[in-house]
């Protein structure tokens, strides 16, 4: 059965410059799309990912994560549209960094694409129905 | 050539023919415009977004004892209402602010609930607590008033909006290098996105451009309920200069607006917070725009390409009163997601939902089909272009 979780990785510094997510692909099968990445050599990095795959592969890719150091955490808060409260406006959009809120160009209805959400809050405060909620 | 009561006597036959804004412009790429204006009745129109001056008039009962809250104070909510009225009349304005909240003080305010927060709480059939002083006369010897109450056992509620359904809207951006948290919403520093506000093509007064049709007594969609024009709405300047369509290229006319609050909805009224500017109301409006003409229906063609609107700097020339223009842009560019300002390539965010105003003109579109709606022709017509009257500034 295939899983899918977002979390959050921690690259030590001496881990900058390996090639771990490609790893992630050829060893263990499995498929991620990079929500967020800081990662920059010399510096600790840190990335935003939401990955899927067989459980057990999972299981599997995130062990190895782990062995060589990274740190992984689940990604600890969500953010959630509260469809009653949304007035379809679109203040969020030009906001939106990873392209999670977006105006669907047949109806212009505000679509809110959970799966490209990165949790960086900018649309929470900006939303003027106050639609847009942080989970913990 | 068609009249009102023609139109209204094929509502009631069940034979009347009503498109949408949207619909109408659609048809008039297949269609003549000589049979449409035959075969079309009515065109819807609305908009759905934040208009500030609005405001209830609430009558909050008497009780025993009586108390004169006029010349008192009232709070709903911790909200305050206006008490320079009779007895129990107050009217509960859009962007009243409790006494206790930070406002900018916490720079910038997030101002969470206001009168628009108050006016949707009542529309749900929420109770709220009435927190009423007044100084005690001889007929009126209570002095304070603690309960909750709701919209039913109000003995009137009026929604009372003085300014709603602009025609156009400016643009806002910020030229400056921080951000600014204006009534345009959040505007990034150098040029970082272009917020606008209108439902463009469908919006009421777009699609009436001289007012030929909308005046006062126009029977409306109001907060989902039934309204009226009441007046031209403040800063009504029709003189602007327009385009060769009719449709002004800056902020124009202007409807007052009047409905029972009690049949309104909390779908169509909803209580909305600007991060660092204030609270506030989002009112939805239908507007029904009969079809009287072969000149009234090529109005109601109008396209979001035919529409232009000022793009205006919020970080120095909105606050200082400078008539100052970047640049023109059309709701096309502005609805295709960006627009061009200079050499800058410019994300756009509207603050009005186009989509939701479509949904409007589908559901007022609904009521008089099923003869629900019947329109109104105008007592008097709006202060039109040759009234020369004109909103001005004072230095």
């Amino acid at each position: 059965m295939d899983i899918s979780h977002r979390i959050v990785l921690h690259f030590p510094r001496r881990l900058v410059d390996q090639p771990i997510v490609c790893s992630l692909v050829l060893d263990y099968g499995l498929r991620f799309n990079i929500l967020k990445a800081q990662v920059t050599p010399e510096e600790e990095g840190l990335m935003v990912m939401e990955l899927w795959g067989e459980e057990e592969s999972y299981q599997k890719g995130v062990d190895y994560l782990a062995r060589i150091g990274l740190k992984i955490q689940p990604l600890s808060h969500d953010i959630r549209r509260d469809e009653e409260k949304c007035t379809h406006c679109g203040a969020c959009v030009v906001l939106c960094p990873s392209g999670a809120l977006v105006v669907d160009p047949e109806t212009r209805r505000i679509d809110f694409h959970h799966e490209k959400c990165i949790a960086c809050e900018l649309c929470v405060k900006a939303c003027p129905p106050r639609a847009m909620e942080v989970c913990f | 050539m068609k009249t009102i009561e023609e139109i209204n006597h094929r509502i009631k036959k069940g034979k009347v023919v009503v498109l949408t804004a949207g619909e109408v412009k659609k048809l008039a790429r297949k269609e003549g415009t000589k049979e449409m204006a035959n075969k079309v009745d009515v065109v819807t129109s609305g908009t759905f977004g934040a208009m500030c001056s609005s405001g209830a008039f609430l009558n909050l009962g008497h009780t025993s004892p009586r108390i004169k809250m006029g010349g008192g104070k009232v709070y709903l909510n911790d909200v305050p209402a206006y008490t320079g009225l009779a007895a129990v009349d107050v009217y509960l304005g859009a962007t009243a602010l409790p006494d206790d909240d930070p406002r900018n003080k916490d720079y910038p305010g997030e101002f969470r609930y206001g009168g628009g927060h108050v006016i949707e709480e009542l529309v749900r059939g929420n109770n709220v607590r009435l927190s009423a002083t007044g100084y005690g006369t001889d007929c009126y010897p209570r002095k304070r008033l603690e309960r909750d109450i709701d919209l039913k056992t109000m003995g009137d509620a009026i929604l009372f909006n003085v300014r709603n359904a602009c025609q156009n809207y400016e643009v806002g951006v910020n030229l400056g290098d921080r951000p600014i948290y204006t009534y345009m919403g959040m505007l990034k520093p150098h040029l970082g996105n272009a917020n606008y506000s209108t439902a463009g093509e469908l919006s009421p007064l777009l699609n009436d451009p001289y007012y030929k049709t909308i005046g006062l007594g126009t029977r409306v969609f109001l907060g989902g309920g039934i309204g009226y024009v009441a007046w031209h709405g403040t800063q009504h300047h029709p003189e602007v200069l327009r385009g060769e369509n009719g449709v002004p290229r800056s902020p124009a006319g202007t409807l007052a607006l009047i409905g029972d609050l009690k049949q309104m909805s909390r779908e169509w009224l909803r209580g909305v917070s600007f991060r660092g500017y204030g609270a506030t109301l989002t009112v939805g409006i239908g507007v029904p725009v009969p079809i009287l003409s072969e000149e009234v229906l090529n109005y109601t063609l109008v396209r979001d390409e035919d529409i232009f609107a000022p793009v205006i700097d919020f970080s120095e020339a909105y606050p200082q009163g400078k008539d100052e223009v970047l640049c023109e842009v059309s709701y096309a560019e502005l609805g295709s997601g960006k627009i061009q300002v200079g050499e800058v390539e410019v994300p756009t965010a509207s603050l009005s939902s186009y989509f939701k105003a479509d949904e409007i003109c589908h559901i007022l579109k609904g009521w008089i089909e099923e003869g629900r709606f019947l329109l109104t022709p105008p007592s008097a017509p709006l202060l039109g272009v040759e009234s020369g009257v004109r909103f001005g500034h004072n230095p």
